[in-house]
Order: C-alpha cells, then structure tokens, then sequence
C-alpha cells in the first residue's frame, strides 16, 4: 500500500494508508492524549479527548484521531485555542465524577482546567470502557458490560462469569485510568451478591 | 391470491376491484388513527357496523375503519365519500342520524364543522379551514384506505408506479427521476436522497440494504405513524422502487415496538405484498426481487441514528458507530446500506408515476414537495398536517392550526423536538423550508412543530428538552453524556431560583464543546434548543437568574 504524506503541527509526517492520525502522530513522536485509547484494542472513540483540527480541501473541522484515517496533504494541528478549550472542558466534566485520578489531575495543570467547575458527583469510573473492551476483544470473557443509558450508564461485572473468571484474571484493572480500586470494588461487591456456583442461577428478568 | 406475474396480470387485478366497486356508492370512513382510537372510534365504527346490518344497507353503504386522517383535534373523525362529507366529535348516539342522512343524500348538521367565532359551517373536506389549506399528496390517500386490505391500495392506483419502474425503466433512470425531482430526506437533516442512493448504488460491495428509517423518536411528531399506519403499502411501494434502483436485495424496515395497530397493519401489509408478488422474488415476473424484514426499535431514541438503528439490526445494543465512513457505504454488516426516512420513501411513487417535473413544481426553490408536520402545543387545531414546502408559518399555525388557544398570543415556535429550536412569534412569517428553518435556529427536523403562548416560560421549555434527551444519550462518549447532564443541572437550579450569573458562562462552553465534541449528531445537536434560547431569549435567562426565581407557568 502506498504511504500517505500529511502534516502534523507543522512537521511532514508518512503513515501507511489505514492508519489513523493518531497513529502517524505518535510514530513522529508528537503526543496527544488520550483517555480510552489502547493499542491492542480496537479504537473507541469515547472520551473524545484526542480531538484534533484538521484541515482538508480548505474546510476546518474538528475530529477525533484515534478514528480519523490519514489522508493526503491533511493538515493536522493538536492544539489550537478551540482544542485546548474542548479538551479542558472534559477534563471538568470528568474531575466532577474522579477529582483525585492522577491522569485528571496531570492533564488539568496542562490545560489550565478547574476542577471545581462542575458540582462533585464522585463515582470514580469515566466509563472509558476500557475494561470492559479488553475482557471482550483480548480475554473475550465478556464479565464487563455497560447498564443503563446517560448519566445512568455504569461499568457492572455479570456475576456468573466473573465468580469463575477474574480471581485469576485481573489484567484489566491497570487499565483503569482513575483507580483500579473501583473495579476490584464492584468485582467484590458483584461476588457477594452472586449465587453460590452450585446453586442454579434465577433468570434475569 | 396468486401471485402476479406481470404488469398486466396487476392492471387487469387493478380492472376487476374497480369493477366490483362502485364510485357513487356512500363510504363511510371512521379514522383510527392514534388520536381517534384513544377517543375509542372503534365504538362508533362498531355502531356504523350494527347501523348498517339493521336497516339492510349492506351493499349500499359501505364502511372503512382507516389510518389517520389528520385532525386530531377533533375526533373521532368520520368522512363519507364520495363527497368527503366531514363530520367531527363523532360519538356512537349520531351514527343512526349520519347513516340516514347518508342515504338520502342530505348532510347531518350536527356533526359538520362550525367556526368557532361566525358559526359558519363547512360541510365538506374542502371548505373546512383545517383542511382547505393543506396540499395532501400523501396523507390525503389515509381516508380512502382501509391499511388492512391491499386492494384499496391498488384501487388507488396502488403499485402502479413500481410496475412503471419495473418494466419501463432502467435502475439507472429511476436514479436519475429522484436526483432531479431534488428529494430531499425527511427523517431530519434534509440530505438529498439521490445522492445517497448513488452512492450505495456505487459502493463496490455487491450485497446492499435499504431501510425505512420508522423510529420517529422525535418528541411530538406523529407523522411516521400516520404513514404507516394508515398506508403502509405506500411505504413498501417506495421502498422496493429504491431498492430496484440502487440494485439492493434486500429491505429492513425499523419501526416502534411499542405501536400496536401500526405493527398489525406492517405485517398484514408485508404478508399481502409478498403474497400479491409486490416483493420477494421475481417481482411482477421482472426477474427483479427484493425480500424485506420487519425489525423493532428497542425503545431508545438513538436507535434512530443512522448507524444505531443499523447496529440494532445487525442484534446489537444501538451504539452509534464512531466511523468516519458513511452508512451508505458500510452500514449493516459492513455492506452498503441506504437508510431513508418513512415520508421520504413515501414520496418516491409519486414521483415515479408523476415525474420529477411535476414534483419540483411543488415546494420553495431549494426544497421540493410537501412536508408532514405535526402540530401540537398551545394551538386550538392540532394534527397531521401536509403543506408545501415553502408555506408561510402562518398559514400553519393560523389558517390551519386556528391560531392560539383561548386567545392567548404567540409567544414562540419549536420545530424538531429536542434537537430543534424555537423562534420568536415574530418570525411567523418565515418559511417551512429546510434551509430557511436552519438558518433561523429552527431546523425542521422530522417535522414536529410546537406552539407556544405567551404563557411559556423559556427556561423551562430548554430544561424539559433537556431532561428527555439526557436520558436518551446512550452515554458512550464525555461531551454528550456529561455535557448534557451538566447543562439540565444549571437549568434546573436556574427554574428552581438557584441561578448564579457564571452560569450563562459554563452554558455557553457546555453547548460550544458538546456540540463539537460528541461522537453522534444526539450530542452534536442536543444544545440546539439552547442555542436558540441564548439567540433570542437571553434576557429572559438573565432576568431569572437576577430576579431567583419568580418561576414562569408552564413548559409546553
Ligand atoms: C439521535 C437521533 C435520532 C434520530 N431519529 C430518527 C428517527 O426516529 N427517524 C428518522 O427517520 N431519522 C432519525 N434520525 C436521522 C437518521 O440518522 C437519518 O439521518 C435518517 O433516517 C435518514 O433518512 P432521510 O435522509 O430520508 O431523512 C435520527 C438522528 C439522530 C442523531
Ligand atoms: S453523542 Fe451521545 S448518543 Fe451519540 S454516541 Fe455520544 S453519548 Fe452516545
Ligand atoms: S482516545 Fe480518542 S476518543 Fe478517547
């Protein structure tokens, strides 16, 4: 396939046809963070934190680079005022559900967000999915899954699957950007309340 | 039935009911559409019934239970043809008087339609304010249609325009018919649907989809219902003609679970279809086929996002896809799929049968035919309305809607829903034209429209928008989710007195960033009714917030 040559904050960068901006982006060594980007996941496109400026056939839009393909002479700026301004805006948004998680932290000294802006609703997940999508696609276990819709939605292990498969498992928990603890939580509470194994499990209405 | 092989086995089928049927004999047409059947039209239909078989008129007057006609307001409504007498609030005490009257080819005053201020009836369906302003292309058929009978469709000319299509026209001519008759798409955003169809058409992939885009999540629009409800035929007719052009085998069809006459009336209507040859294989002996699935929504508004609906197809949760590759491309298992709108199939016949000329003669010069548009909030008339493309607000709010109830004075206009906007009551002489709309801050979106009085309080009306929509965010992604969830917290402590003056502030970022920021167009377009608030109803938002409280009456 050929290469596709784009521009990056001003420095010409290749990448191979397929690949996303924030693929080329971080082979050039430019960073732009992320949130619920995982190499050996397929891209999510949640936290919308990697958003960039691109410019292709004069018109300006702003996109997400973990999904944005490269194209020929795209050009690509990973900050301006308006992506500084998207990106701590979530960092807010975030700091009022997990005000102490390090990476919220680091990003909201860069960026200059105020973690007080929004009222505090502590619950520590940012539903970034990213344990639940390395259980499905690398473990393929499915013992994560997403309920509820919204602000409703939260990350809930399936008991019958996770009584037998996470005590051994547990790699997803380093993946949690805000505190592992809150996942070991729930996979306890999930525990205690599960069915003992022998006994045959209700159907769920 | 035998299956039909061919256009002439259809026209000689077509021949044989028109034959049986005799056009000056009465036709009583009792509506149970949503409004009317929730005002138990079935009774009165019931007693039409019972009427009929005491005094031995079977064979001389017939009855027709049908889909909506239109004004809700005033149901249960009854049409007896041929010549649409209207009789409106109908209870089953008057049908003894209508049947007579009927049948001596007097009217039954009691029932027929009386201006509110003058007294001055209107008898039949061309006089009545309601409907004399209205051009009903495709609502217009509902009363002559019983949705559970397939030969009403075809007395009216039913599936004529997919025989047309079938055996006169090359895919590509048919293409060609709907870029030039510029059909724009009805489900929201106005794409040309055309263009959508080419690039399917296009795209490499030889196995493709069309969909019929039932959802109608739009909060006070009825309009997809009506359609098909009351015709499903019309919907399925457009459908396979698309299909037909855009070289696809098979069809979906997505609709609410949770509408159990329009449910009936698909599957009967599919069962017939195949049954008659309309789809499925060999159509009317053409060598073209096209089979078609019925799917149900899962009761969440974004299943009826492009990519959602097309994910709940495929089994899955309704997660909009965050690809920057369009669904006409690859939609449904990654095939090219062509997703439209219930209305905007439903123009595709006519403008087979008619042709693009005659179509684009109708409309504003960037957007052609008739719009549905249901009316609703604080107007005396409300209902289905059909219109040009182009009519002045005016004209619908006042000379069909009847203008504001109990005389109060208009206060602003809400188009599209929660993803719509409202506009002040001197806009009212803007035009119903997708551009137009969007540029004013009042997108047409599916065509829900909301009067309101002077009694509203703004700030409410975005707070209740709000509140539906966060529920309906599917949650996948920070600026809609929480965006959304940090907006409906501000207005809500602005209704209840608790306003601070920073709060314009984060509103104004919180709408900046969800709108550019979400994944779908929920998010994208969840600040829009907002955005109109901040474009013309600031002071009242500041007026609030400096006065605590003094909360306002009602929201809509
Ligand atoms: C959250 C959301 C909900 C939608 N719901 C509907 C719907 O209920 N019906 C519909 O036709 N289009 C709906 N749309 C628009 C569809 O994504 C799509 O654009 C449309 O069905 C295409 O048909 P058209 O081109 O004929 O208008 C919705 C869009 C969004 C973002
Ligand atoms: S914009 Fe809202 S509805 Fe659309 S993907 Fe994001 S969270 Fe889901
Ligand atoms: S890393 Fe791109 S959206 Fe999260």
């Amino acid at each position: 396939m050929t290469d596709i040559v784009l521009n990056i904050d001003g420095k010409e960068v290749t990448a191979a046809a397929g690949a996303t901006v924030l693929d080329a982006a971080r082979q050039a060594g430019i960073h732009i963070p992320t949130l619920c980007h995982f190499e050996k996941l397929e891209a999510y496109g949640g936290c919308r934190l990697c958003m960039v400026e691109s410019e292709s056939r004069g018109k300006t839009s702003y996109v997400v680079s973990c999904l944005y393909p490269v194209e020929n002479g795209l050009v690509v700026r990973t900050r301006s005022a308006k992506v500084d301004k998207i990106r701590r805006l979530i960092i807010e948004e975030l700091m009022a559900h997990a005000p102490e998680a390090p990476e919220l932290v680091a990003l909201a000294r860069e960026y200059g967000a105020d973690k007080d802006r929004f009222e505090k609703e502590p619950i520590y997940c940012i539903l970034c999915g990213l344990c639940e999508r390395y259980c499905a696609e690398v473990k393929q276990k499915n013992a994560i899954g997403f309920v509820g819709n919204g602000p409703e939605r939260e990350i809930s292990f399936v008991p019958e699957i996770a009584a037998k498969e996470c005590n051994d498992c547990k790699e997803c928990f380093p993946l949690c950007p805000t505190s592992y603890l809150q996942a070991a939580f729930v996979l306890v509470e999930s525990l205690t309340f599960a069915p003992a194994a022998a006994e045959p499990v209700a159907a769920q209405g | 039935m035998p299956k039909l092989e061919s256009v002439a086995a259809l026209e000689s089928l077509r021949s044989d009911i028109l034959a049986r049927r005799d056009a000056t004999r009465p036709c009583i047409a009792v509506c149970a559409g949503a409004a009317c059947d929730g005002l138990d039209s079935i009774t009165v239909a019931t007693a039409f019934k019972s009427e009929i078989a005491k005094q031995g008129l079977e064979g001389k007057v017939d009855l027709r239970v049908t889909g909506c006609h239109g004004y809700c307001e005033k149901g249960p409504n009854v049409v007896v043809g041929p010549k649409d007498v209207c009789y409106f609030e109908v209870t089953p005490e008057d049908v003894p008087g209508i049947v007579s009257a009927t049948l001596k080819g007097e009217v039954f005053e009691e029932r027929v339609y009386k201006d509110p201020q003058t007294g001055a009836k209107a008898v039949h369906m061309d006089e009545v304010p309601f409907y004399k302003h209205q051009t009903r292309l495709l609502i217009g058929d509902n009363p002559k249609i019983d949705p559970m009978k397939i030969e009403d469709y075809i007395a009216i000319d039913g599936y004529a325009a997919l025989a047309k299509a079938l055996s006169t026209m090359t895919p590509d001519e048919v293409l060609n018919e709907v870029k030039k008759a510029n059909l724009r798409g009805r489900g929201g955003g106005g794409f040309p649907a055309g263009s959508k169809w080419e690039t399917t058409k296009n795209a490499p992939e030889k196995t493709k989809y069309v969909i019929v885009n039932g959802h109608e999540g739009e909060s006070a629009a009825f309009m997809d219902r009506a359609m098909l409800t009351g015709n499903p035929h019309k919907v399925i007719e457009g459908l396979i003609i698309g299909a037909y052009a855009i070289g696809a085998q098979q069809g979906f069809i997505y609709t609410r679970h949770d509408a159990p006459r329009l449910v009936e009336h698909l599957k009967a209507a599919m069962a017939q279809a195949e049954e008659y040859g309309f789809m499925g294989e060999n159509i009317l002996g053409s060598g073209f086929s096209c089979n078609v699935e019925l799917h149900f929504d899962v009761g969440i508004f974004v299943s009826g996002e492009s990519s959602g609906l097309m994910r709940s197809i495929e089994g899955n949760a309704p997660e909009p896809r965050p690809k920057y590759i369009r669904t006409s491309v690859s939609g449904i298992w990654d095939k090219p799929s062509n997703l439209n709108n219930v209305e905007t199939w439903a123009n595709v016949p006519q403008i087979i049968t008619r042709g693009a000329d005659w179509f684009t003669s109708i409309g504003s010069e960037r957007s052609k035919g008739t719009k549905l548009v249901s009316l609703s909030g604080n107007v005396v008339n409300s209902g289905i309305v059909e219109v040009p493309m182009g009519t002045p607000l005016r004209t619908l709010i006042f000379d069909i809607g009847g203008g504001v109830r109990d005389g109060k004075s208009l206060k602003a206009i809400h188009f599209g829903g929660a993803m719509g906007g409202s506009i002040p009551a001197d806009q009212i002489d803007a035009k119903l034209d997708f551009d137009e709309m969007s540029k004013l801050g009042a997108p047409i979106g599916a065509g829900g429209l909301l009067v309101m009085d002077e009694d509203t309080d703004m700030v409410e009306v975005a707070r209740y928008l709000l509140d539906f929509l966060v529920k309906e965010s599917c949650g996948k992604c920070v600026p809609c989710r929480e965006g959304m969830y940090q907006m409906l917290k501000i207005l809500t402590n602005i209704t209840e007195g608790k306003g601070k003056t920073s709060d314009l502030d984060r509103l104004g970022d919180l709408m900046e960033v969800t709108s550019a920021a979400s994944l779908c167009a929920l998010g994208k377009t969840a600040s829009d009714p907002l955005k109109s608030m901040m474009r013309y109803f600031k002071d009242e938002y500041e007026t609030r917030i400096a006065t605590g409280g003094g909360a306002g009456s009602q929201a809509i």
